[in-house]
């Protein structure tokens, strides 16, 4: 008994720790890439306003990375921590990425200081610019090898289980397996979609509360735009990431979808409820449209929850999560599109409350979508640690002191939360937009600039 | 020459590269909050925030690569350290969010406030106690094996002479270190009335630094007799490292030569914290993991010094960047940047 209660709580504060950790990792990976972009269309442009735009949210975006980095080390260290014996066991193989992950990000950190301090020590503002691509692609590059071991904990692979050790090991092929490719392109995606729904979200608040200025409706602009453009990009990813599933990980794909018979044109279930004798009932039934996103083929063979043995099936609720992942996925499509098709009209105005509004919601829906999105992907995954290979009841520590650890950092993320979300207020109210205009480019207005 | 033995001297100069600049960091905390306490924070205030604000980051992941790269050359350790060192381990995670977190909002966020400094003060202290646990541990008598696993005896662990002057050491060690290195800085600066006050710091810290390290190993010898011959076999090197301390003393007594004073305090502690390594081996968990039954595979090590030799090339023109940056380039010292 006690040891379940270790497990569950293992399990409970690794969720926690990323639960938190992932918004936060999720930005740290998305921002640069708006900054940057930012940053290049300021000097492209000759406009201050982008410039402006880049620097300020350079200045937030510190900020999180400092939560993000110290949850990250949390995490690092809880790996080890909660689940010795898979660490004992995975760490002969997963460690390559683990370790080229500090890497990336080490280079980040550093070009991120760089870039920092260095605003107007160029002569040249490209060359301020260059310091950001190193930060964009250290960001990218930690994402990537920390998708490659999730990804091999779906799909192990690269190695032969003699006894209770790794033989043959090739640390390559291990971080190269199936789930690899779908899973960082879906990563990397949805992390540059959600970051630039909040930021589009932040300057909608904006508009709406206090004032528009010529400032704010370019970033809404542009990040809008940002937006639609991976919205698309991450549907692709997550239609590629569904025909991996069916193809390498089919309990996964069947628990999420409540495809219990495996059968021909299988119809896509969504929403809905369960019964005792798992019948589903108040659901959206699209027909043959589970096959069509399993094979890309209306008729093909999709295989059901009856294949897999009932204790190596994933729990059933996942299904909301990936409903609800897809919901707000669409939803962001939509709400960009919208404003985009707006925009090009001449009649219309995209900056009216109501579409406003909806680009509001679209910040934290966005989030939201991300967390579902990564529940779906563990949880989907249950029994295993290792699929196949390690179930999670034996990765876990055996020490009894787990729960009253989980409250401790229940506490200190909440502490880092409410904080974190108070500073970067202060932050900006205390140095308003107008002001900072005023105050680095004095000269642009009579240059012809509006502000 | 062996993965393990390749692994093991890696990752101990990663750990002796976090030793040397998160006791800077750690040291420089605790100093800025002392000073701000006795009304002193005008002088040298400035003069930490200029050094840490742009390399804070960089002592986090020195920590991230050393227990990353343990795990990944001796995935056993995972397996032990794991289990046992829950609680402390905890314990530092928070003390270091704290840390980390805190130092961004102050710095880059609100204005100072005294709960902020407060917590960066102490949390330098805590921080490095709670991770010589770790060390503490690995000698032996601490831990136990049964059959349903591993359990940290705690009882024997705060009861115990030796690990307690552990404590005492990294704390006075991380002052001292700190303080040398403030020296050197704020003298780059010719920040006069900084660089005296850290100067006595120094001076100060110095004392207990070599007590404790005494303490220690009288304490060692009771506690694991083995380990204490293997270090009096290689007395030379704890020989060199006092050696450095009398030398780094005299040039700050005398106030000359800052800079290379601080470089034999960290030639004084390479000496003893290899001499400490190398006379621990072959165990890194005394008795339960030598380097020779707890290292990896052939593939993962090959893989991991080819990835850690890539890493270096991309990594060194980057440090080397930062540090002409901000470190060395005497205008951003000055604060004329």
């Amino acid at each position: 008994m006690m040891e379940f209660d270790s497990v569950l709580m293992s399990r409970l504060l690794t969720t926690l720790t990323l639960g938190f950790h992932i918004i936060f990792a999720t930005i740290g990976v998305g921002i640069p890439l708006m900054i940057s972009i930012a940053e290049f269309i300021g000097i492209k442009k000759n406009d201050p306003h982008y410039t402006l735009l880049a620097r300020r949210w350079a200045r937030g975006f510190v900020i999180t990375v400092a939560v993000g980095v110290v949850t990250g080390t949390a995490i690092g260290l809880q790996l080890s921590l909660l689940w010795p014996s898979f660490m004992q066991l995975a760490g002969n193989i997963i460690s390559l990425p683990l370790f080229l992950e500090t890497f990336a990000f080490f280079f980040e950190a550093i070009f991120l200081g760089i870039y920092l301090y260095t605003w107007d020590r160029f002569k040249k503002p490209i060359y301020h610019w260059l310091l950001s691509l190193p930060v964009v692609i250290g960001a990218g590059m930690s994402a990537f090898f920390i998708t490659t071991v999730n990804s091999f904990m779906n799909t192990p692979q690269g190695f032969q289980l003699e006894g209770d050790k790794f033989t043959n090991v090739d640390p390559i092929a291990a971080m190269f397996n199936p789930a690899t490719p779908s899973k960082v392109f879906h990563v990397l995606t949805s992390s540059y979609l959600t970051s630039a729904a909040i930021l589009a979200a932040i300057t909608a608040f904006i508009i709406l509360k206090k004032k528009s200025t010529d400032y704010h409706k370019k970033a809404l602009k542009l990040t809008l735009t940002i937006t639609f453009i991976f919205a698309i990009l991450t549907a692709v990813a997550g239609d590629l990431s569904a025909k991996f599933l069916a193809k390498e990980q089919p309990e996964k794909l069947a628990a999420a979808e409540w495809h219990f018979e495996t059968e021909e044109g299988a119809d896509l279930i969504l929403y809905g409820t369960l019964d005792e004798n798992n019948e589903i009932h108040n659901e959206i039934r699209l027909p043959n449209a589970l096959s069509f996103l399993a094979f890309n083929d209306f008729q093909s063979e999709v295989i059901g929850l009856d294949q897999i043995p009932d204790d190596e099936t994933p729990p059933l609720w996942i299904h909301y999560m990936f409903d609800l992942m897809v919901t707000l996925g669409m939803y962001a499509l939509f709400v960009s599109s919208m404003f985009l098709l707006f925009s090009k009209m001449k009649r219309w105005n995209e900056h009216n409350k109501w579409l406003l509004w909806l680009v509001v919601i679209n910040g934290p829906a966005a989030m939201l979508a991300t967390e579902f999105g990564w529940v779906f992907a563990e949880v989907g995954r249950q029994p295993w640690v290792l699929r196949g290979f390690m179930k999670v009841t034996d990765g876990a520590t055996t020490s009894p002191h787990v729960d009253w650890i989980f409250f401790l950092f229940l506490l200190l993320y909440i502490l880092l939360g409410v904080i974190c979300v108070t500073v970067l207020r202060k932050l900006f109210k205390n140095n308003p937009v107008e002001v900072e205009l005023e105050h680095r480019y004095p000269d642009w207005k009579e240059r012809g600039g509006q502000s | 020459m062996s993965y393990e033995i390749i692994g093991i001297s890696v990752l101990w100069l990663f750990l002796y590269g976090y030793l040397i600049i998160a006791s800077i960091d750690f040291g420089a905390g605790f100093f800025a909050y002392y000073a701000k306490r006795t009304k002193q924070d005008h002088i040298i205030n400035k003069l930490i925030s200029r050094y840490l604000s742009p390399v804070w980051e960089v002592t986090n992941v020195f920590f991230v690569f050393f227990f990353v790269g343990l795990v990944g050359f001796f995935p056993d350790t995972a397996y032990y350290f794991g289990q046992t060192l829950l609680v402390p381990g905890s314990i530092a995670i928070i003390l270091l969010a704290i840390r980390g977190s805190f130092y961004a909002f102050e710095n880059y966020g609100s204005k100072q406030s005294n709960v902020y400094m407060f917590l960066y003060g102490a949390t330098g202290l805590f921080i490095p106690a709670a991770l010589s646990t770790a060390l503490t541990i690995s000698e032996g008598g601490f831990i136990e094996e049964t059959a349903d696993g591993v359990h940290l005896l705690t009882g024997e662990l705060l009861t115990s002479p030796y690990s307690w002057s552990v404590v005492f050491l990294a704390i006075v060690s991380v002052l001292y270190i700190s303080s040398a290195f403030l020296a050197f800085y704020a003298n780059r600066a010719n920040d006069l009335p900084a660089r005296d006050l850290v100067r006595k710091y120094m001076l100060f810290w110095s004392s207990p630094t070599i007590i404790a390290s005494l303490t220690t190993f009288i304490f060692m010898s009771q506690h694991n007799e083995r380990h204490f011959e293997k270090m009096l076999d290689l007395w030379w090197m704890f020989g060199l490292s006092v050696a450095f301390f009398l030398a780094a003393l005299y040039l700050v007594y005398q106030k000359k030569q800052f800079g290379l004073a601080f470089i034999f305090v960290m030639l004084q502690f390479f000496f003893a914290f290899f001499g400490y390594g190398a006379s621990h081996l072959p165990y890194l968990i005394e008795p339960f993991v030598t380097i020779q039954s707890g290292v990896t595979n052939d593939t993962m090590g090959l893989a991991l010094v080819i990835s850690f030799i890539l890493g270096l090339l991309l990594l060194i023109p980057s440090l080397i960047l930062l540090m002409r940056l901000f470190l060395f380039d005497a205008d951003y010292v000055k604060g004329k940047k």
